[in-house]
């Protein structure tokens, strides 16, 4: 059966991945390389990496980096930040990555999403969404609103209008990035993740809040969503003790999450 | 040497990354001239079935693979689009394959969600040089919609089940397929690139 997948996710800023609290405060970990590797090695199932300051300081993403990663790790590998066009695309996927994610972007221009999946195909083309609680009223029926460039921005838009019309115009995976949770190991929002996942028929993404194996499991299968994405518990200096991907998985696994089980002799 | 054909919708460079890994001579191969003083073949795959069969067109590379896959004998996997091309005719666009494998692409179902994206098992139907070692549930990364379904059982070597049974690994002859991701499917997936290399060609 196809099993659940832990998504380790690097915010990387200068070839470093770095790990902020709610989009702020960020604190450096170790050179994106390196970590890529080690995670490869522990078996995480796939890897996302976000360029954080492309994308503000207009600039294209570090494709160094990217071919860095790339070498190094034989599961899937995403990248986002900084991609404004389809050529921005295309070298990112020469570079070695399978995926391109789209957040703030895609807001600004949603013909990206149809002109990447019409491209590279759908399953190419991750649209990532930031947002926030606000209550249901006038113009937002989910009570969630979608936010961009590192959650400073407002755009007014209903978060599962939203997806929705990503679905449509061809986004292949959904991620669903919680602002009230981000970073703050309380869990991932259950009730958006769900709404999201019930809303298109595309893979959802959970992500943001993830600090035990309880919230992991939760997203998994309260949340509906295909994959979790994690960071913190994996790697973050702020925990007292991070977590292997085995030990994960094993704790997933005991709890009825189907998962990639581990492979004894890794080469 | 091995070719791995690279064209604009391909992901060449990550099979290249995995083949790197495991010390295989290999090179990115975009016009025929490549084909010439290779002994294997990868063709790589990602998105659409008919942007794929264009972009082959356009490079001229269909009749000279052909010509080294069918007439010479050598070597071949497919992976993932690189799988559905060889078919003789694909629901995605409703387009015409290579037909070099007797069968048809299907997409899958209503009520499952699609893409199939993610880790799931690989049972052996038969055994296989490229496939043997792959153990009873080797779980390999896919990411697709469609699927092949060929029409002479013989040639499906793998299952995978979503929703029902598919064949996620085909063979005929000196040709071998995965739907999954070789190149993506950590140590199993190199393992079964590393099996390809070494295969002469028979079954």
């Amino acid at each position: 059966m196809l099993t659940k997948r832990l998504i380790a996710c690097f915010d990387v800023v200068n070839g470093r991945v770095t790990k902020a609290q709610q989009f702020q405060d960020n604190i450096d970990v170790a050179p994106a390389a390196d970590l890529a590797q080690r995670l490869y090695e522990d078996q995480i199932d796939e890897i996302v990496f976000y360029d954080i300051t492309a994308s503000a300081e207009k600039r294209k993403i570090d494709l160094d980096t990217v071919r860095a990663v790339a070498h190094h790790v034989f599961v899937p590998f995403t990248v986002g930040g900084g991609i404004r066009t389809l050529d921005d695309m295309y070298e990112v996927l020469k570079a070695g990555a399978e995926k391109i994610s789209i957040d703030s972007m895609a807001v600004r221009d949603p013909d990206l999403i149809r002109q990447g999946a019409e491209a590279f195909g759908r399953q190419c083309v991750v649209l990532s969404t930031q947002v926030k609680h606000q209550g249901v009223r006038p113009g937002l029926p989910s009570g969630y609103e979608v936010f961009i460039d590192g959650a400073r921005l407002a755009t007014g838009l209903d978060a599962l209008d939203w997806v929705r019309r990503a679905e449509d115009l061809g986004a292949g995976e959904i991620v669903v990035n919680s602002i009230d949770r981000d970073g703050t190991a309380t869990g991932y929002d259950l009730d958006v993740t769900r709404a999201v996942a019930d809303a298109v028929n595309v893979p959802v993404i959970a992500s943001g809040g993830a600090g035990t194996v309880a919230h992991i499991a939760d997203g998994l299968t309260a949340g509906g969503a295909q994959a979790a994405i994690i960071s913190s518990i994996l790697y973050s200096p702020r925990f007292a003790r991070n977590l292997g991907v085995r030990e994960l998985k094993d704790a997933l696994l005991d709890r009825g999450v189907p998962m990639r089980p581990y492979v004894a002799d890794g080469a | 040497m091995i070719a791995v054909i690279d064209y604009r919708a391909g992901n060449a460079p990550s099979v290249g990354y995995a083949l790197e890994r495991l010390g295989l001579a290999h090179r990115l191969v975009a016009e025929p001239a490549g084909l010439g003083g290779v002994d294997r073949i990868v063709l790589p795959g990602v998105g659409a079935a008919g942007a794929t069969l264009a972009s082959l067109r356009d490079s001229g590379l269909v009749e000279p693979l052909r010509a080294r896959v069918l007439d010479d004998g050598i070597p071949f996997l497919g992976i993932c689009i690189g799988l559905q091309v060889l078919l003789d005719h694909s629901e995605e666009g409703d387009v015409a394959g290579l037909g070099w494998v007797p069968g048809r692409v299907r997409r899958f179902p209503d009520g499952l969600r699609v893409p199939q994206i993610g880790w799931n098992a690989v049972r052996p139907t038969r055994p296989h040089p490229v496939t043997d070692g792959l153990g009873r549930d080797a779980y390999c990364y896919f990411v697709n919609s469609y699927f092949a379904e060929p029409t002479d059982p013989a040639d499906t070597l793998g299952v995978t089940e979503y929703g029902s049974d598919f064949a996620s690994v085909i063979g005929r002859a000196n040709i071998v397929a995965t739907q999954f991701h070789a190149e993506k499917s950590g140590p199993v997936g190199l393992a079964l690139l590393e099996r390809f290399a070494h295969w002469d060609g028979t079954c």
